[in-house]
């Protein structure tokens, strides 16, 4: 019984999803921003370093991966390895040929 | 086994079972969407001025003020979670209800972006699509699809927001069957985290 329930209920606390949010709002701020006042390279890179941040943040917290079984956690690195070895594949092919 | 003396008159519950399903499934929408991600980025670095002219015809305000109410939505969501795992069904309907407001307003937003863009005569198809630039008819032709093709999770979800609010409702969803309120969430926020990669993509990519 206790075994059955330790996986549902562990509530996080508000306060720590309230804080997450936040973050969220100020890294979504930040993007905004570097696009906006520096549209091009910095803007792009400021994008490509931010929106990672911000997806690890919701699947960490949001999506509770932080406080499942590692499993859960290598399932993701799995699909996400897929997808991106299919991506680098394929700009790899259209890049180079 | 006392565990399954207990439950022998319920369902069988297996709650790492479920969640491992309701996980490959996302796995599967990932892959999904990745797949346009991938057809995106192969487009972009091949036409990439065409990418950021066309870039520019769309509204960066819209597309952040959705990203703060999708945002916020995740938040409303999990705030649900919690509140029903806290036994208070009450304050989880409130959550999801405020959830369910959220995901109408995205939906409302999108409306209003869409339609200028079809007054402008600039939808899959159009001849003035058709007119443009590749790259640019192929920016836009990807946002329709890829905006579009979110914009049919955020209805799906908007259904079964609905449908398990009913069942909080009427006592099915508890505290102690909170797993289908725990997945549709999970399912909300794989819905913002594809937004979360679109913003970038489309709105502020000029």
């Amino acid at each position: 019984m206790e075994h059955a329930n330790a996986v549902e209920h562990h509530p996080v606390p508000d306060r720590t999803q309230l804080n997450v949010f936040v973050w969220l709002i100020v890294l979504t701020a930040i993007t905004v921003t570097g696009s906006v006042l520096y549209p091009g390279r910095i803007g792009t890179s400021v994008a490509v370093i931010v929106t990672p941040i911000k997806a690890t943040l919701i699947l960490m917290y949001f999506m509770h991966l932080k406080y499942e079984r590692p499993v859960f956690v290598v399932m993701f690195f799995v699909a996400i390895g897929i997808l991106a070895t299919v991506l680098g594949l394929t700009l790899v092919d259209y890049l180079y040929r | 086994m006392n565990t399954h003396a207990q439950h022998a008159d319920h369902v069988h519950h297996d709650p790492v079972g479920a969640k491992t399903g309701m996980w490959l499934f996302l796995f599967t929408e990932l892959l999904l969407f990745g797949g346009l991600f991938i057809i995106y980025a192969v487009y972009r670095s091949q036409y990439t001025s065409d990418f950021h002219h066309a870039a520019g015809d769309l509204n960066v305000w819209m597309g952040v003020t959705n990203t703060v109410v999708l945002l916020t939505s995740s938040l409303t969501m999990v705030l649900a979670v919690g509140a029903l795992q806290r036994r208070n069904g009450g304050l989880a309907q409130f959550y999801l209800t405020s959830t369910m407001f959220l995901a109408g307003t995205f939906l409302l937003i999108k409306l209003f972006e869409w339609s200028a863009k079809f007054s402008h005569h600039l939808y899959p198809g159009s001849e003035h699509l058709n007119s443009l630039p590749n790259g640019e008819g192929l920016f836009f032709n990807l946002y329709f699809m890829m905006t579009g093709l979110h914009g049919i999770h955020v209805i799906i979800g908007l259904v079964v927001m609905a449908v398990v609010n009913n069942r909080i409702q009427n006592g099915t969803v508890t505290a102690d069957n909170q797993g289908i309120l725990e997945y549709t969430g999970l399912y909300w926020h794989l819905v913002d985290l594809v937004w979360i990669f679109l913003l970038p993509l489309f709105y502020l990519t000029n």
